[in-house]
């Protein structure tokens, strides 16, 4: 758990980040959204100590992080960046080694983690382990830079706006990756985006910033149906909001009994892509497949519900 | 191989043949002789000042790098951050100051030999690491600094395992410039009797024999032409191995 208690930090009078308290539990992924400026990465390297409040408390898992010193700490906190900050002389399995080789993890449990982790991100180790950062291609530097953030097993991990250069294919892929591997792992997930369609896809809660202050922390449903200011509501786009609900929820969710003919849809794909190919094809209902056999239907009555703004 | 590459090689070997057999070059040097002046150097083995004189270069080179790099590396952390712009400037007067006047204000403390040489080579020697290594330090990619300090590795770590290995490319461009202001600069040297290759065009110039003055020189342009491209050709092979050629 990491509890953020009323910090502040300001530079040189300007206050970036202005007194915000949020906790977030365990295990959960905590997106941190706002427009650029707001003081998104501020907060977020304040938990690791890279950079020092101004006023204020955080504690994790209870300990108050002034009394761990900073190295000790971000070794325990995985750490990933924009343009990956890969080491540019280092092998990519040196890279990955990084923080077990500082914690001094002997050498065939170092290389056995480093192969599991880009075999993890579908990185072949033994095609990948000796190559230089410069030649691997842009969605491959970044989850290598995942994979060194989660080399140690942190029970956090710090991501600031991962995926910013990446395509939205590959990105896309890179978020199903984090949520898999983070459900694996159980690891808290601090993330900060600036754009509000990937925080509601990975937020377990959203936290939306603004000038340094904390309009709203509260699950994705709960922002979207129920924004607490005028600024929150613009970030998510008003014309966006039933979509976004939709893109919430599973068709597995909302399955009813009933046999209709033409084309099945996966019971794993989200509400929002059944409602489009209802639009798209033109029919009241589609039959939803899982594990091969047609187990009932989705229909377009149920998706107009659903997309109407929770009461 | 590159064309390049063989005639650096073909003149390095006519290099060391002349340096150990230099009769065999009569005939050449001859050309420039009068009176039947001797065409080659004869007072002292070619082999023997060439030597020296490259000593006391690397001798100068190897104390310059030492503590200009030592000195930039204790500007660029935090507890020395109030000397970097002193540093700096002072860096930066330092260059403007010719290496004949740096030798003629060591003479009269240090006496005549190698000594003055050595400090006069050593300090001039300074400025160009230094400098380089500030910029090497100073102007490293910032993802990979804030990289190195969210895993975790404290600052001697960082010095040691990134930013020295990352700046090397940059050093070593000062360390280059350096060493050939010094090879130059050496020949002045033996004006206050160091035993260097200035030795031989001093020579040449009292006895207007300009065989002489053109050995010295010559060896002292070929030595300066070879080392500053086996150092500029270290230089691209780390820049490449590290994906930095065409950031720096
Ligand atoms: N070291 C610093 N010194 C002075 N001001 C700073 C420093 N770091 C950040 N700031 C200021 O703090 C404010 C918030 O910066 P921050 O990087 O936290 O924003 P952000 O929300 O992450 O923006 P972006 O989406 O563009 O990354 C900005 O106005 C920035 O100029
Ligand atoms: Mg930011």
């Amino acid at each position: 758990m990491i509890e953020i208690d009323d910090i502040t930090k300001a530079y040189e009078g300007t206050v970036v980040v202005d007194h915000v308290s949020l906790t977030i539990e365990p295990r959960s992924i905590c997106v941190i959204v706002g427009t650029s400026g707001s003081g998104k990465t501020t907060l977020m390297r304040m938990i690791n100590k890279l950079v020092e409040p101004t006023s204020g408390h955080i504690r994790i898992d209870g300990q108050d992080i002034a009394e761990i010193p900073a190295y000790e700490l971000r070794r325990r906190i995985g750490y990933a960046i924009q343009g990956h900050g890969l080491f540019p002389h280092r092998t990519v399995g040196q890279n990955v080694a990084t923080v077990p080789k500082l914690l001094g993890w002997d050498k065939k449990k170092t290389a056995d983690r480093v192969d599991e982790l880009l075999s993890l991100f579908q990185l072949d180790p033994a095609e990948f382990r000796n190559r230089l950062p410069h030649e691997l291609s842009g969605g491959q530097q970044q989850r290598v830079g995942v994979a060194r953030a989660l080399a140690a097993g942190p029970n956090i991990l710090l991501m600031d706006e991962p995926y910013g250069a990446l395509d939205p294919v590959i990105r896309a892929k890179a978020q199903e990756d984090l949520l898999s591997i983070q459900r694996k792992f159980g690891t808290t997930v601090v993330l900060v985006t600036h754009d509000m369609e990937e925080a509601i896809h990975l937020g377990d809660k959203i936290a939306v910033m603004d000038k340094g202050k904390l309009l709203q922390f509260a699950k994705p449903e709960e922002i979207i149906a129920h924004p607490a200011t005028p600024f929150v509501a613009e970030l998510i786009g008003t014309s966006e909001r039933p979509f976004r609900l939709l893109s919430l929820a599973k068709v597995a969710d909302h399955i009813e009994a009933g046999e209709v003919g033409g084309e099945p849809i996966e019971a794993s794909a989200s509400l929002r892509d059944a409602y489009a190919e209802l639009l798209w094809s033109g029919r009241p209902a589609l039959p939803v497949r899982r594990d091969g056999s047609i187990v009932g239907q989705v229909t377009l009555a149920r998706l107009s519900q659903l997309a109407a703004r929770p009461q | 191989m590159k064309i390049g590459n063989l005639i650096r090689l073909v003149i390095f070997g006519l290099l060391l043949v002349f340096l150990i057999q230099p009769e065999l070059f009569a005939g050449f040097f001859g050309l420039f002789t009068k009176n039947n002046q001797p065409a080659i150097y004869n007072q002292g083995s070619l082999l023997d000042i060439t030597l020296n004189h490259l000593g006391i270069v690397a001798a100068a080179t190897l104390a310059s790098t030492i503590i200009a790099v030592g000195l930039a590396i204790v500007v660029t952390r935090p507890f020395g951050a109030e000397f970097l712009p002193l540093s700096r400037s002072l860096a930066n007067i330092g260059q403007t100051f010719p290496p004949v006047a740096v030798l003629a204000l060591a003479v009269p403390m240090l006496g005549f030999g190698t000594a003055p040489t050595l400090v006069a080579l050593f300090l001039y020697g300074l400025l160009p690491i230094f400098e380089n290594t500030l910029t090497g330090l100073t102007n490293l990619p910032p993802a990979v600094t804030d990289a190195a300090k969210g895993v975790g590795m404290s600052g001697w770590q960082r010095l040691i395992k990134v930013e020295l290995p990352l700046a090397l490319p940059v050093i070593l461009a000062g360390v280059r410039l350096s060493v050939v202001i010094s090879l130059a600069t050496a020949t002045i040297g033996s004006t206050v009797a160091a035993r260097t290759l200035g030795e031989v065009i001093i020579a040449g110039l009292l006895s207007s024999n300009t065989a002489f003055v053109l050995q010295g020189g010559l060896i002292v342009g070929v030595l300066a032409v070879l080392i500053y491209d086996a150092l500029s050709a270290l230089e691209r092979f780390l820049m490449k191995r590290t994906g930095q050629l065409g950031r720096a």
